[in-house]
């Protein structure tokens, strides 16, 4: 008889474990975040992991995305495309709704066709012009493409610095080759001359040969265009080899990392800022403020790209009215999401056809070891 | 031709720091016949042992310096002989080799998750403050990363040849049975062999890392570089390991220059190729023979 009720009880449990585990994982959405969290890109990945981690706690702790509460499942690509792409592809084999990542665009390029052909949306921080021109109806991007951020840098260094010769300085991998090819010819179409073309390598520490390079020139302005220690390694060998012409640049020249670690070498640099926690934005302060209390350190354009990820999401399930891959990517093409509505957003956005994102932007200058924005830049398309 | 000046200089300044690594290779390879493939990584790490004086305990950079050199005296010295080579002792040398790949990676990740994956700022020994000769511009602190190389590698030279303690590491060295046979305490010399090591490993971290920015990773191209530097220059000789630091210090800038930043870490590859081809003992490294 005690053998029976044992047996009842346990039949019981086993039943009720049964029927409640599915019901319980189907309350819960696990996302793919797929990033650079080893190797090179780790202190990009970090800052993307931090911000997308803080999203989704806001997200979950008001009862999640209709109903459902997220779970990030962290990958780390060691910064090296072909584990990103062999990590994509066996998150792809659990059907996501949704991948996050990577950020780097070497990673983006070579997953972006997994993610179509499994037609499963990934929002991503690559920023090379090439990745949303290759026809993909499932990648979106979280900051500016390059097609988009180097026409207003030509049209900068035109009307703004009055150059006339240009010496480009980009990094040997598919963010800075993007960038070199995309802002060459918008450099030509507005008469400027292109005095010097280098290019250096990912993780390169010494920069004195590609400065003698860059001062042989003799270019009206220099255009550095690096990830963010190497522009801190070359403004520090650029202020030692006394380089006096203007430096410009695009969000990684300017940001708070570069200037924390080239000092008052950066002092002085300007470019155009596609995100930036100095905006004078309540949201983005309010941001900056949550970010810094919670990890120690502020936020970078990382921090925000992985931060706006769960919240593009979020507004994308909402308007499909339901959880389902296609339904997400349908919703986010065309789609504009307001702060006003979604304040997670922190700035009014809008995803084309492409997955390219249309938004204000800034003008930056570091004075007195700060960014500071000197103009605002509207939407493309307001 | 100033431009050429100017590569020249910066490459000796850094060619300078390869060399206090390069000599930790061919002292430790002279006396215990180990190659240390943490070398890289002993030059990352002291930097943030004074990074992490001056976050934790609020030291002034000056004793921040004293305490990384101390530090690595410490760790990579005493801790890296008792710990890692001395158990070794007898192994085939692929042991001591995997340890110590094994050890580089250790140390890596370590730094990485005590500390921090991203690039931090080291501050300078010397201001940066711009000295102009005939159109060269050289920074007071590319003067004194030579002077401090230049005044340490004669420091060692005149301690290894004389003084008492020197001359019994270079008996050590070159006979250690008959050196033993004289009397001279092996052990102890082995011990100041891997003292010396990491110590100058110390002062190597803090003179390049305001270049490099302290980070992480900075070991895997600082390691590679001494390593080659001490190869060109000779396994065997303190004086080669010098040489072959300043050259690859100054063919790295000129091949960046003239050749292509893409190519800049083959071409002292293609040098340590034509170099083991040609001279297998190194630029000033001496012919070893040995009867088997």
């Amino acid at each position: 008889m005690k053998i029976d009720r044992f047996g009842f009880v346990f039949g019981a449990l086993v039943l009720a474990t049964g029927v409640a585990m599915p019901a319980m994982a189907q309350d819960v959405i696990k996302i793919p975040n797929i990033i650079e969290l080893s190797g090179g890109g780790a202190p990009v990945g970090q800052m993307w992991k931090n911000g997308s981690t803080m999203a989704v706690e806001e997200i979950n702790a008001k009862g999640g995305i209709l109903g459902k509460k997220i779970q990030m499942e962290f990958v780390d690509t060691a910064s090296d495309p072909g584990k990103a792409r062999a990590g994509v592809q066996r998150a792809l084999d659990d059907k996501p709704m949704a991948i996050f990542g990577p950020i780097y665009s070497g990673s983006v390029n070579v997953t972006l066709k997994l993610t179509n052909e499994a037609e499963v949306p990934q929002i991503m921080g690559g920023e090379a012009a090439p990745l949303t021109a290759q026809g993909s109806k499932y990648l979106f991007r979280t900051s500016f493409g390059q097609n988009v951020s180097m026409p207003k840098i030509a049209q900068y260094l035109k009307d703004g610095v009055k150059a006339q010769t240009v010496a480009v300085v980009y990094q040997n991998n598919d963010f800075g080759k993007g960038g070199r090819n995309a802002i060459i010819p918008e450099l030509e179409k507005r008469g400027i001359k292109v005095a010097a073309d280098l290019s250096t390598e990912p993780g390169q520490a010494d920069f004195a040969p590609d400065v003698v390079k860059v001062k042989a020139a003799n270019a009206d302005a220099i255009f550095v265009y690096l990830t963010e220690e190497e522009s801190a390694r070359f403004l520090i060998e650029a202020k030692k080899q006394g380089v006096t012409k203007p430096l410009i640049g695009e969000t990684t020249l300017l940001g708070q990392k570069v200037i924390d670690l080239a000092k008052d070498a950066a002092e002085g640099v300007k470019g155009h800022v596609g995100l930036t926690a100095d905006a004078d934005n309540p949201l983005v302060k309010d941001y900056d403020k949550k970010f810094t209390a919670k990890y120690g350190h502020r936020s970078d354009h990382n921090g925000m790209k992985g931060y706006m990820a769960p919240y593009m999401l979020k507004a994308a399930v909402e308007k499909a009215g339901k959880w389902d891959p296609k339904a997400i990517a349908a919703a986010l093409h065309g789609l504009t999401i307001d702060p006003a509505k979604e304040p997670g957003i922190l700035l009014n956005g809008t995803w084309d056809e492409n997955g390219d994102i249309d938004r204000e932007s800034y003008l930056a200058e570091v004075k007195g070891g700060k960014q500071v924005i000197v103009q605002t830049l509207p939407k493309l398309k307001p | 031709m100033t431009d050429f000046l100017q590569l020249v200089i910066s490459g000796l300044a850094t060619g300078a720091i390869y060399a206090l690594a390069a000599i930790g290779f061919t002292l430790l390879w002279q006396t215990t016949q180990t190659i240390n493939f943490a070398q890289g990584e002993f030059m990352m790490l002291p930097a943030f042992f004074a990074l992490a004086a001056m976050r934790w305990a609020g030291a002034p950079f000056w004793l921040a310096c004293i305490v990384a050199i101390l530090c690595s005296v410490l760790v990579l010295g005493i801790g890296y002989k008792k710990i890692i080579i001395d158990p070794l002792r007898g192994q085939p040398g692929l042991a001591v080799v995997i340890s110590t790949l094994a050890l580089a990676i250790f140390l890596k990740d370590s730094v990485k998750d005590i500390y921090s994956a991203e690039a931090q700022p080291f501050p300078t020994i010397l201001p940066d403050t711009m000295l102009s000769f005939g159109g060269v511009n050289i920074s007071l602190a590319q003067i004194g990363v030579l002077v401090v190389a230049t005044v340490v590698i004669l420091v060692l030279n005149w301690f290894l040849t004389q003084t008492r303690t020197g001359r019994q590491m270079q008996a050590t060295a070159q006979n250690p049975t008959v050196a033993k046979i004289l009397g001279v305490d092996i052990d102890r010399m082995v011990l100041y062999t891997f003292l010396i090591n990491a110590a100058l490993a110390g002062m190597a971290s803090l003179l390049i890392s305001p270049i490099y920015l302290a980070k992480f990773s900075n070991g895997e191209v600082l390691g590679l570089a001494a390593f080659v530097a001490a190869i060109v220059g000779g396994f065997n000789q303190v004086r080669g390991a010098i040489v072959g630091g300043l050259v690859i210090g100054v063919v790295d800038n000129l091949a960046a220059a003239y050749v292509s930043t893409a190519y800049r870490q083959a071409v002292p590859l293609v040098l340590l190729v034509l170099v083991i081809l040609f001279r297998p003992q190194g630029i000033l490294g001496r012919k070893e023979e040995r009867t088997v």
